[in-house]
């Protein structure tokens, strides 16, 4: 479907979810957890947001969407389909030999897919390069980056803050999803990233909190992130890793399982998947 | 054999770095997507006059390769050519994944310009010798390295390397080298040059170990061995064909490079010549040890790269296939 309104956007969210568990189902291992906790984000990004043609998926003057979280590829691989860049029944391949769905992003391989990404910590800096030569050539593009929160522990995300911040790069929008888990545990156990929204804003960060399940919320946000003026702004998103069905919520062990059979079909009619 | 490429005038010295500021500025016309990054050392990069130049097409990021090289990328695909420059060490090794990943997967039309390439850095010791960043970049496809071997050379192939579409490794050192080529001569990115037609042995060089060689050609000389010497500044994808030319007009070969023996050129040529033609030939380079700091040709005797060890390995090849 075409960028719509809310009430579609719902649809759209719950149908990208049982695109997902069905996605990593048949593909035999994924990462559920994170791909659910971002379905509302990316949804409210290529369903209403951002300026993008599937018929023309390098358009000069598209805006630009990094997974730099890349394990979380089937929520954005479900969001490309749904909007139309490639057929939905291909979502089917995912990981399989010869698919064009890899493991993780594939820039050259995935209509739609803008930056190759999944070693952690390097889409920002991919984003900041690309929000650099926007700036050059006065175009009118906006650069979304979304981030896993656990990744932000990666050195070079810091490298990129500054940089970011120092050329004033306001066509630039980190997301950050804020689920309070990677995969050893909680990322407060793990390493402490708090206090997150103040490192950001001590790096020069316009910083905005949403929920992150909250479409009105996000879109709100990435309004408010295009009128700021002289800085980059990062979205906190508040979300919950495995959201939407019972089982996933906030258990770290669905980061990266597979779910059988029957875990599929539980969480399928819990998601009110209509064949 | 054509008319020699080789400058007949008295040699001037000249840093290939050097040689490199000066063409880069003169690129900022004919391309107009061009875009110099650098990391903080723009004066060891010599890239001051294209920023003095261009300002609104440079940008500096600080003391951060990783973050200049991944975002080099993404420049890359909004239509640029971006020209990241550091040193060997710090864009092969520190920035190897972004390098890997992020550059030459995507295949992006990214340039890396490296200083410090070897141990002629001389004083600054290993930390900042780039001993084996040919070898960690010629294991990762898509990228094409090279390696002039002086001034002229340098800036004849800018232009080529600019013009390619795709990643390329451009390895250029610290100190001055002498001038080699004449100022008229053509070079092909992906050419090797051939600078004397000796039939006894052949030397294949890279980078300023071609004018180090020279200085061996001499020593042979005075024993009666003529030596055919090759500029192969095509490490990747290697002149495969002036490789086994040099093997089957002379049958014994010798490589000679500031970096590993092990991946870098030495290996190339030996790879290429034990699947065409097996030939006895022995490797003159870093031999899988780190350097130290000193003065460079003081390195190059106690490390087993200077001319006299490039004429002895000459001698024993030649033995070889007797």
């Amino acid at each position: 479907m075409a960028s719509g309104s809310l009430a579609d956007m719902d649809a759209v969210a719950r149908q990208i979810r049982c695109d997902i568990i069905k996605m990593i189902h048949a593909a035999g291992s994924g990462h559920p957890g994170a791909s659910l906790s971002s379905v509302e984000i990316l949804t409210a990004l290529y369903f209403s947001v951002m300026k993008v043609d599937p018929e023309r998926p390098r358009w000069a003057e598209r805006d630009r969407f990094i997974l730099s979280k890349g394990h979380a590829c089937p929520v954005h691989y479900a969001a490309l389909a749904r909007r139309g860049f490639f057929p939905v029944e291909e979502l089917a391949t995912l990981r399989r030999i010869n698919s064009r769905l890899q493991g993780h992003p594939d820039m050259n391989k995935t209509p739609g897919v803008d930056m190759t990404s999944g070693s952690l910590g390097n889409g920002i800096s991919c984003a900041g390069g690309m929000a650099l030569a926007g700036k050059m050539d006065g175009l009118g593009s906006r650069i979304y980056v979304l981030l896993g929160d656990g990744e932000i522990q990666e050195g070079v995300v810091w490298e990129a803050a500054m940089t970011a911040a120092h050329y004033r790069l306001d066509n630039l929008c980190a997301i950050l999803n804020n689920n309070g888990l990677q995969l050893d545990g909680n990322t407060r156990d793990v390493m402490n990233i708090e206090p997150v929204a103040d490192k950001w804003r001590s790096f020069g960060w316009n910083v905005i909190d949403a929920d992150g399940h909250d479409l009105d919320s996000l879109v709100a946000a990435f309004d408010f992130a295009r009128r700021a003026k002289g800085q980059p702004s990062i979205v906190i998103a508040d979300t919950t890793k495995g959201r939407g069905v019972s089982f996933m919520e906030d258990e770290c062990d669905w980061h990266g399982r597979w779910p059988t059979v029957e875990e599929t079909e539980s969480a399928l009619l819990e998601l009110g998947d209509r064949p | 054999m054509n008319a020699s490429p080789i400058s007949s005038g008295c040699a001037a010295k000249i840093a290939t770095r050097v040689a490199y500021g000066e063409a880069l500025v003169e690129m900022g016309e004919r391309f107009e997507n061009l875009v110099v990054l650098d990391a903080d050392i723009t004066k060891a990069m010599q890239t001051g006059a294209f920023s003095k130049r261009y300002p609104e097409r440079s940008v500096d990021f600080g003391i951060a390769e990783q973050d200049m090289m991944a975002a080099a990328a993404g420049m890359a695909t909004m239509g640029k050519i971006p020209v990241v420059n550091t040193y060997a060490v710090f864009a092969a090794l520190r920035a190897c994944e972004q390098l890997r990943t992020f550059v030459a997967y995507p295949n992006l039309n990214v340039k890396i310009v490296v200083s410090h390439g070897g141990l002629a850095v001389g004083w600054d010791g290993v930390t900042h010798q780039g001993l084996e960043d040919m070898s960690v970049v010629r294991s990762i496809p898509n990228v094409a390295i090279v390696h002039p071997a002086d001034a002229v050379s340098t800036k004849k192939l800018l232009p080529q390397i600019l013009a390619h579409e795709g990643p390329v490794y451009f390895r250029l050192g610290r100190n001055a080298v002498p001038v080699i080529y004449s100022e008229d001569h053509e070079f092909e990115m992906g050419r090797a040059e051939v600078l004397t037609d000796g039939r006894d042995v052949a030397i294949i060089a890279c980078g300023l170990m071609v004018s180090e060689s020279m200085k061996a050609l001499d020593i042979l000389a005075s024993e009666g061995v003529r030596a055919r010497l090759v500029d192969m500044h095509a490490i990747k994808p290697l002149d495969a064909a002036a490789v086994i030319e040099a093997a089957e007009l002379t049958g014994a070969v010798v490589t000679v490079e500031d970096n590993n023996i092990l991946g870098g050129l030495g290996s190339a040529v030996a790879e290429t010549l034990g699947e065409n033609c097996p030939t006895p030939m022995r490797r003159i380079g870093i031999r899988d040890c780190f350097g130290e700091s000193g003065e460079p040709d003081a390195l190059f005797e106690k490390y087993g790269m200077s001319a006299a060890h490039i004429a002895d390995a000459a001698r024993q090849v030649i033995a070889l296939k007797k």
